[in-house]
Order: C-alpha cells, then structure tokens, then sequence
C-alpha cells in the first residue's frame, strides 16, 4: 500500500486534489481511497488529506500515521505544521516551490504549481488552482499513469487549461 | 458503471437508480449531500421522483409516511439530532408497516456539539421496529441501499429499513464503485394495505388492548421472516451483480482464538487489525455486524470475543456487547470511536492483545 498525506489550505482544493490521484489511480486498475480530515476548518487553515492506493481492496478508514509520501501545496503551513511528522524512512516530500527545500535529508521534489497556474491564468475567487497540475506532478513521480491523470482531471474540471497545467507540472517537476 | 464517489454520494445514486416516487428530506451534516445530489438528480431530470424539501425531519418522515401509505417508494435521509427529532415519527411508520428506506449518517449527539461518527443515533432507535444494517465501504452503501428497498417492501416484511454508514469516515471519503443495472431486481413497490379511495378504511385508529399486543407481535413475525428474506435478497444480489454480502462478514473466524466485533468501518479497519494479530501468531479474525436489527445468530465457539462500541448506553454498557452477552458471551467490551475519537488497526490489535474476557474498557480513558 501507498499512503499519501497532502497538507494544504481550506480552499486551495486539496480534497479535490486527493480524489483525482485517487481516481486516476482507480483509472490505473488500482484501489484508492481519498479521505479528507474534517474538523473545523475554514478558508486558508492548515488542512490534509489522505490518499491510499493499493491492489487490493482498502480497508483502513484511520488517519495516515506514516506516508511514503507527503505533498505540500502551499509551503507556508510548514510554519505551523510539522509535514514530516511520523514520514517513513526513505520516504518522499513532493512541494509547491519555485527551487529545493531541505527536508531533513528526506528526497525532496519541487515544481511551482502556482506559477504553472497563474501562467494560464488559472485562477479561482483569487486563488490560483494548484490541484490539477498537482496530478500532473504525481504522474511524474510514477504514482498515476500520464493518460489516467488526463482523465480524471477531465472529469473533475471541463476547462482544458487544467490538463496543460498538468502537462507542464510533468515537464518540470525536479527531483 | 465505475464510479469514484463518497459514501454520500453512493447512496444517492443507489436511490436515483431505485427509482423512488417521493423524497422528502431535510438536510444535516454529515448527511446533506445525499439530499443535495437527489435534488439535483430531480432537478436535472434523471430521476422522476417529487422532491419535498420539508422545515423538519419529523415532517420529512410525516410525508414518507403519507407517500407509503399511497403505496408507493418513499426514501429520506438523515443523522444524529435529524433522527432523533423524527423518532416519533419512525415508530408510526414501522407500526403502519410502511416500506420506508433511509440513510442515516452515523453521528454523536450533542452537547458539546459534534459532527463526527458514533452509532448512538441509530441504536437509540434500537427498538422502533425499523430493520437497521451498517455499512463499511462506498460500494457496500450503494448495494446496500439497493437491497433495502427489496427488502422492506417484501410481503413478508414491510417494514421500514435504516441503512447507516459513518459520518465523514464513510460519507466524505472516496472510493470506487460500480452501478448496477438493476433490471427487474426490483420490481415495482406494492403496499398490500395502501390507501384506496374507491374502497375507504380507517389508518392509525384507537386499537384497544384487546389487538393492539396481535399488531406488536405481527412486527416481530416479520422481522423473524426478514432472516430469511435478507439471505435470500442477499444471495440474488451476488448471483446478479457478483458481489457477495452476509448479515455478518467473517474474515478470517474459522480457526480463531480470538474474534473481534464491531460495525461500520470499524469492522472494516478490525480486519486489518487481524491481519497483523496473525503475523504475529495470534490467531485473531473478524466479525463485522451488518445487520443490527433483526440481530443475526451468531456463534464463535470456545473463541474470545472483543467487542468495539462506537456507543454506549449509561448505567449499563455498550449497546453492542448487550447483544452478544444475550448470545451467551462474555465479550471483553471496549468503547472506542466515540463522537470521532481516531481508532487505528493498531489500536484495535492492542485491544486484542490486553483482553481481560468479561471486562469493559474505554479507550483513551481507562488507561
């Protein structure tokens, strides 16, 4: 099993970031489970979201203890949130960030989504959207085929600016 | 058809494709979006049923109860104070014998006020005379709610089904699922004593005590006969859409030495829980409760029982364990899950481990 925690702000469409991995990985011939903690957020509080993905049947409705992965949408929760809390060994950061960040030697891979975002001009009540080109980073990352993310990115938003987003997430995700 | 959808959203496709003629709800957190996407099922055409939106769950059981009593396929959706806030009303429809299906999203009742998961809602309905099954995945909510229908408006029932899953740990969370073509799975709603204008009848009138105690047992009758009509809707489902269900999910019971009991997604997470009990040779398995009302026979032999209570009731115990205790058992009782409290496969494999047969334990507080 796969287990992915993405930390992100109330608003910045971490939920519907976790159910297109999940879908797309469902679209792989995987089982997913995306499930959202919900306590009392509000717009632009810390918030996180899990994803597992295995070839069997999930049957852990718990919080994620220790991910292989974790995702930082939105690099400011960093102050308030310890995103490397109970991360497996040789587990693997993936941020929103324009260059590299030191994750206590944890493997570190970087993309600016926000910039992809802004650069076509997608951009929601002010916010720009970083989930869709996310899915574009995770296909990078091997986790969800390229033409799966396609997909479940289609299914979630018509625009088609979104599936360039994540083609250009894909092209210059660095590790 | 695959889907990727949350608990919530399970069941109301299941419903959109169940064809209901009337839907009166009133939304509460962490049901609402089942109402919202019947609305919008309505409101876009795909589902032929009237929409009632109503100003209380009492009343969005009122209407259910006016619309079975025509005859027809009623369904409404509910949670936590939304239930209790319509129990008067839950008994009226099991007592008229009214095919009714609802959702109820398992959640703790307040104060302090909690939106999170916890079954005393629905267990406090316990004796209302409603069928009540628990559910532990996306999908087994929508077959679930398919097979309610069927169910409740058999001959041999008529009786109102409650199909609950977890609040937020089932109804927001996503995960595949496949559609069903339902096909003649379930045939047209038939209420044998609707209301027929051209032949008038009294409902709901003074039953002295001379009957009333005939029409109490009749509801047992039929719950005793719904045993039967369970397995069997339950077996034509897997022969039809291949997917296999039983009033308890054993998983890995055959040679245990020890069983864990639970419902809803804890059952799920309990056999997780086993795995990692066996790896470490305990020889450990899981009983998943599906079916709360009517309560399945069950029997573990000389195995120890561990049951996990996402309730309680005061002064006495958990409502769970009561029933295993009337099965003869001396469960080791633990209450875990309350109003949300996080339980891990971890957690549940240490319960197992620190069993005392016959003790109750409230985790995170008896430590």
């Amino acid at each position: 099993m796969y287990e992915i925690r993405l930390h992100s702000r109330g608003g910045q469409g971490g939920v519907t970031a976790a159910k297109m991995i999940a879908h797309a990985a469902i679209l792989d011939g995987k089982y997913a489970t995306a499930s959202p903690f919900y306590g009392a957020e509000r717009r632009g509080a810390a918030v996180v979201s899990f994803i597992r993905i295995d070839d069997a049947p999930i049957r852990i409705y718990s919080q994620i203890r220790n991910p292989d992965l974790v995702i930082v949408l939105d690099a400011s929760v960093m102050e308030t949130v310890d995103v490397l809390q109970g991360i497996k060994p040789g587990g693997t950061v993936l941020i929103n960030s324009p260059h590299p960040v030191d994750m206590q030697g944890h493997a570190v891979s970087y993309v600016d989504l926000t910039a992809i975002a802004l650069s076509l001009g997608l951009v929601i009540a002010g916010s720009p959207i970083l989930n869709t080109p996310l899915v574009g980073a995770m296909a990078k990352l091997g986790l969800v085929s390229v033409e799966s993310a396609r997909l479940a990115i289609r299914e979630a938003f018509g625009d088609e600016r979104n599936v360039q987003a994540a083609e250009k997430a894909y092209e210059e995700l660095k590790a | 058809m695959l889907m990727v959808a949350t608990g919530n959203k399970a069941v109301a496709t299941a419903v959109k494709d169940a064809r209901p003629v009337v839907v009166a709800a009133y939304p509460i957190t962490p049901q609402t979006e089942i109402v919202e996407q019947i609305a919008n099922f309505v409101e876009s055409g795909e589902m032929e049923a009237r929409y009632i939106p109503v100003e209380s769950e009492h009343s969005s059981m009122a209407a259910c109860i006016g619309a079975a009593a025509t005859g027809v396929r009623a369904f409404t959706a509910t949670s936590s104070h939304g239930l209790v806030y319509m129990c008067e009303m839950l008994h009226w429809a099991a007592g008229a014998r009214l095919p009714i299906v609802m959702a109820n999203a398992n959640r703790a009742l307040g104060p302090g006020w909690n939106i999170w998961a916890e079954h005393s809602d629905s267990l406090s309905m316990r004796d209302t005379g409603w069928l009540q099954v628990y559910v532990g995945s996306v999908q087994e909510a929508y077959d679930a709610t398919l097979m309610a229908f069927r169910i409740a408006e058999h001959d041999d029932v008529l009786l109102p089904v409650m199909v609950n899953l977890d609040g937020f740990t089932l109804t927001h969370i996503m995960q595949q699922m496949e559609t069903v073509e339902l096909g003649d799975f379930l045939p047209p709603c038939t209420v044998p004593h609707a209301i027929d204008t051209a032949n008038p009848g009294g409902y709901g009138t003074l039953t002295p005590p001379t009957e009333h105690f005939k029409f109490r047992w009749d509801i047992e009758r039929a719950m005793r006969d719904s045993v039967g009509v369970i397995r069997e809707t339950e077996a034509e489902f897997a022969r039809r859409f291949g997917r296999q269900y039983a009033p308890v999910e054993e998983y890995r019971c055959e040679d245990a030495d020890v069983v864990i009991v639970a419902m809803g997604t804890l059952g799920k997470e309990a056999e997780v829980a086993a795995d990692v009990l066996r790896n470490e040779g305990i020889r450990a398995g899981s009983a998943r409760i599906r079916w709360f009302r009517p309560f399945p026979a069950i029997d573990f032999g000389d195995a120890d029982v561990v049951v996990i209570d996402r309730d309680y009731s005061f002064g006495s115990g958990g409502i769970l364990a009561h029933e295993l205790k009337a099965a003869g058992m001396a469960p080791y009782s633990v209450i875990a899950g309350i109003g949300g409290q996080e339980v891990t496969y971890d957690d549940i494999a240490g319960f197992v481990r620190n069993r005392i047969p016959g003790g109750e334990y409230w985790f995170g507080v008896s430590d």
